[in-house]
């Protein structure tokens, strides 16, 4: 049995009815990991005894029939930036190399209590601050299709393809899992703000970012997120039960009573130069799919599209230089051996310890905050934000869902030397979602030029379960991909 | 020339909340260091501050009781600086929306003369951990405990309202009187719940612009805030009548040994803290039915209490001041009087002095005293009634006091019931009078002076339980028959 391209109801299936133990699921991951990972480097770490470990606490649970979910026993691999208690988490930075949390982020607690064997943690941009994992202090990770490219911001996307593991949990600030799912031919969500609870999640841009699920099918995205998604008192920014909780998760369709899906295309998403024809192609042929359905496509415009990724950037860069303060050396992490006084201790500690982005981000963000550049700078990206909130939200009275692209080409070459400000830009389509607080779900609508092209579903916080509904119809049509290099 | 000092002062509060402000640490003082800690309070990766309602609960009841303005909207920023005894590099506390705005406090000053300080703002945030350092040089080192990292604190700001040293003094033991009496805080001093920045200006009298300001930091004690603002009251008048008024305006240190402020760094550099909204946090809307319930749950405070006391139970001001000042005390009071219903300065005279002198031995609060308030009002009663002698009921109160029975039990146990039998104390004065012909023939002869010592025989016959008007009756009738 080819374990690797089993769909997590196949997989769950075959734990239940005792064909393969979870013991046995786990090492035959690992040995994938063993075997793939040198080439990928998706993983930073990999967690080979706490997996067998919780993988034996399964087969455990499957024995006596209590407590099983479809998660339990299933191998799931987990960002770098989310805290696992005992397995070093190192946020992809030196700053943090050795760093082992004593706590669970939330969204790994429910994992756990679910059943599920936490396997390996996945290589990311440093603190998720960049578009390509060229930023990781361990080497960026490879593209399954071609590994001379880059998988987008993310790894779990990129083991996830190469079936690696069945399923991956990320994070997303401005497009990274979305555009990493994209790119690697897989399913990602970002759920709407406030949905999943960002506890453990070492924060890089906390009013934008939010953790979310990686599977090779909607399905197994529904499902993980339900396991993922619900209130948490830990969390003062997690929406309320009434709110999208776990139920958002259903696979449902429009609302009763409406004529139909309303489909809207904002049309600054499909304007620029920068959209490859073949891709742009691709993601109107989706929109037609849809349509077929019985939908309806409408016409949208948003005005302040060009300007949401400029606030983006700033916000995202003045919470950085905020939440990246703490990593200063005196109670936890890297420490300068070099430091003689507090003010050494500090300045060579944060040099050494931080790569060049993240210390981008911090410069950019402290002068956005400062005195001098506050109003011109931090006020007005928030009135920018306030306004783009206000245009989805009068766009979400004309129609369901936004679907739009997630990228506008292929993949760059890996660990490739482009500019900051062109890396940026790499968040065009998908940063709105992050000002937003909306729930963005990237799925694979086709191949160009033998990688594939991503399609983007864009729905108001509670309304996953659309999302889901309107991807399943795609994923038939299209069908799956699969890197052909990685197959048995 | 004659000039005007201006003080405005900044005062932080700890709170006394069960747990932190931002995590579910509980806020104690003085347990082991780094005991009360958790991923939160010790800014590590990915852990979020989850707001204590009690702590903003505790901050608008402060800003009632100095008649400030609740805010509707309010929010929490980060005001972001490095130090090694702050886990986020920033510290969680509020900008431009704090929770109360406005209000006063009315004081006296030592001419008499009424003064209100008004308030600028009352925000909530939160406490750092603490630095302590040990030996010098390279062989110097820091230690750092994070127990008290995310205790809630408020900030008080007063507008530069007081015009000396001592007013300054007198604001903050009113400020530290409500705040106790409220039980927002133990304003403890020494233990740092209550501390106190100055900021401290001299201008010619008549002036209207300000002269150039020192900030005196740390005062840990009103002796101290009152000799710190002295000195700089002095200095400053020095500098200006010498025509050399200060450059610059400075932060200054009190050195309490030699008696001295001294010079810390200039002000002008104002460190640009990048304030701006904290985005762990929701924004904090308070319904106005909650700050309602708050504010009907306040006590009354020692102001109202105190002229209270004057006009409804005739206590001399004095008198007033001391019930009042302390809640606990004005609570035993008030209710030993509801279970009373004798005169008020009696119950007064009782609580000010064999309870405070007891209490004061005993290094303890009423509350904590084993004697109720029901037992006074009863031996009160009792000394009414002429079951016990005021001077027994010395005995019988010390008794109560340490053992918490009532009075009842104790004259019963130990027989301390006064004698209010007329042939029993006749036959005692008539023992008396015959023991001691010396006296009676004095009073016979005119000297009634002779009547007290007589009494006093009576009494040390009968061990003091004699009823002494009685006693007094008695020895008359026979002695003049
Ligand atoms: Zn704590």
């Amino acid at each position: 049995m080819e374990l690797s391209t089993l769909s997590l109801k196949e997989l769950s299936d075959a734990l239940r009815e005792k064909t393969v133990s979870a013991r046995e699921l786990t090492g035959a991951f690992l040995e994938r990991i063993n075997r793939f990972n040198p080439e990928l480097n998706a993983f930073v770490t990999v967690a080979e005894e706490e997996a067998l470990a919780a993988a034996d606490e399964a087969d455990r649970r499957l024995a006596r029939g209590e407590g099983v979910t479809p998660l339990t026993g299933i191998p799931v691999a987990v960002a770098d930036t989310i805290c696992t208690k005992g397995i070093k988490t190192t946020c992809a930075s030196r700053i943090l190399e050795n760093f082992i949390p004593p706590y669970d982020a939330t969204a790994v607690s429910r994992l756990k209590e679910a059943g599920a064997v936490i396997i390996a943690k996945t290589n990311t941009d440093e603190f998720g601050a960049g578009t390509t994992t060229g930023y990781s202090a361990f080497g960026p990770a490879r593209n399954p299709w071609d590994k001379d490219r880059e998988p987008g911001g993310d790894g779990g996307a990129a083991a996830v393809a190469a079936g690696l593991v069945p399923l991956a949990v990320s994070f997303d600030s401005g497009g990274s899992l979305r555009r990493a799912a994209a790119f690697c031919g897989v399913t990602g969500l970002k759920p709407a703000y406030g949905s999943v609870s960002r506890y453990g999640l070492a924060a890089l841009a906390p009013s934008l970012e939010q953790i979310g699920p990686l599977a090779r099918q909607v399905d197994d995205l529904a499902l993980l997120y339900q396991v993922l998604a619900g209130p948490d008192p830990l969390d003062a920014t997690s929406l309320p039960a009434a709110g999208p909780g776990r139920d958002g998760a259903e696979v449902t369709g429009p609302a009763a009573g409406s004529k139909g899906l309303r489909i809207g295309l904002p049309r600054e998403y499909f304007a620029g130069e920068q959209l490859q024809a073949a891709v742009k192609e691709r993601v109107l042929a989706a929109a037609g799919i849809l349509a077929e359905k019985g939908g309806e496509q409408v016409d949208l415009t948003l005005p302040s599209t060009g300007y949401a990724l400029a606030a983006h950037i700033l916000l995202a860069a003045a919470e950085a230089s905020s939440s990246l303060a703490r990593y200063d050396g005196v109670r936890y992490g890297y420490r300068s051996p070099e430091a003689t006084d507090i003010d050494l201790l500090y300045k060579k500690t944060r040099t050494e310890g931080f790569g060049s982005e993240a210390k981008r981000r911090i410069l950019l963000g402290t002068l956005v905050l400062s005195a001098e550049c506050y109003n011109d700078y931090y006020l007005n990206a928030q009135k920018v934000r306030a306004l783009v909130i206000r245009e989805f939200k009068e766009a979400f009275t004309k129609c369901d869902l936004i679907l739009t692209p997630v990228t506008p080409g292929a993949p760059g070459r890996a660990g490739g030397e482009r500019s900051p400000l062109l890396q940026y830009q790499d968040e065009y389509y998908t940063a709105g979602a992050n000002l937003a607080g909306l729930a963005g779900l990237s799925l694979p609508c086709g191949l160009v030029d033998g990688l594939p092209v991503g399609v983007q579903l864009l729905a108001p916080a509670g309304r996953e379960g659309l999302l889901f509904w309107a991807a399943r119809i795609l994923e038939e049509a299209t069908g799956r991909l699969s890197p052909p290099s990685f197959q048995e | 020339m004659n000039y005007e000092t201006v003080i405005g002062l900044e005062v932080h509060v700890e709170l006394k909340t069960e747990a932190k402000v931002f995590c579910g640490c509980a806020a104690r003082f003085g347990a082991e260091p780094n005991t009360h800690v958790c991923p939160g309070c010790l800014g590590m990766p990915g852990a979020l501050p989850v707001l204590n309602k009690r702590a903003v609960e505790y901050c608008i009841k402060a800003g009632l009781a100095l008649n400030c303005r609740i805010a509707p909207f309010s929010r929490f920023d980060r005001k972001q600086y490095f130090y090694p005894d702050l886990p986020h590099a920033y510290q969680i506390s509020q900008d431009d929306l704090p929770l109360c705005a406005g209000g006063g406090l009315k004081i006296v000053n030592p001419a008499g003369e009424e003064r209100l300080v008004r308030i600028n703002r009352i925000h909530l945030e939160e406490e750092a951990g603490r630095t302590y350092h040990s030996g010098t040089g390279t062989a110097g080192y820091s230690l750092l405990d994070f127990n008290r990292s995310g205790l809630p604190l408020i900030e008080i700001v007063t507008e530069p309202d007081l015009r000396s040293p001592e007013e300054a003094r007198i604001f903050l033991e009113k400020l530290q009187e409500i705040l106790r009496y409220i039980e927002v805080s133990d304003c403890k001093m020494e233990e740092g719940s209550f501390r106190c920045d100055a900021n401290i200006s001299v201008r010619p009298a008549g002036s209207r612009e300000f002269g150039r300001r020192m900030e005196i930091k740390n005062l840990n004690s009103f002796k101290a805030i009152q000799a710190a603002l002295a000195y700089e009251e002095n200095r400053l008048g020095s500098l200006l009548a010498a025509g050399t008024p200060p450059e610059q305006e400075e932060s200054r240190g009190w050195d309490e040994t030699r008696g001295m402020t001294f010079f810390m760094r200039p002000k002008e550099k104002a460190t640009d803290y990048r304030y701006f909204p904290d985005p762990d946090l929701p924004p904090l809307v308070i319904a106005e039915e909650w700050v309602e319930a708050i504010r009907a749950g306040l006590p009354e405070l020692p102001e109202e209490k105190k002229n209270r006391y004057v006009k409804e139970y005739g206590l001399p001001v004095q008198d007033a001041d001391l019930l009042g000042s302390f809640r606990e005390t004005a609570e035993f009071f008030e209710a030993t009087l509801r279970c009373y219903s004798g005169e008020p300065k009696t119950v007064a005279n009782w609580v000010m002095g064999d309870f405070a002198r007891l209490l004061n031995l005993e290094k303890l609060t009423p509350a904590q005293s084993k004697l109720k308030p029901e037992a006074l009002a009863a031996m009160l009663q009792m000394i009414d009634d002429g079951q016990i002698s005021g001077k027994i009921a010395k005995t019988v109160f010390e008794e109560m006091f340490y053992s918490g029975k009532s009075p009842r039990e104790i004259v019963a146990e130990k027989g301390l019931a006064q004698i209010s039998d007329e042939n029993q104390l006749t036959a005692v004065v008539r023992e008396i009078l015959a023991k001691h012909p010396g006296p009676v023939a004095d009073y016979r002869a005119g000297k009634t002076k002779a009547l007290g010592f007589l009494v006093g025989q009576v009494m040390k016959e009968t061990k003091g339980q004699a009823n002494p008007g009685l006693v007094n009756k008695l020895l008359r009738e026979e002695l003049d028959k």
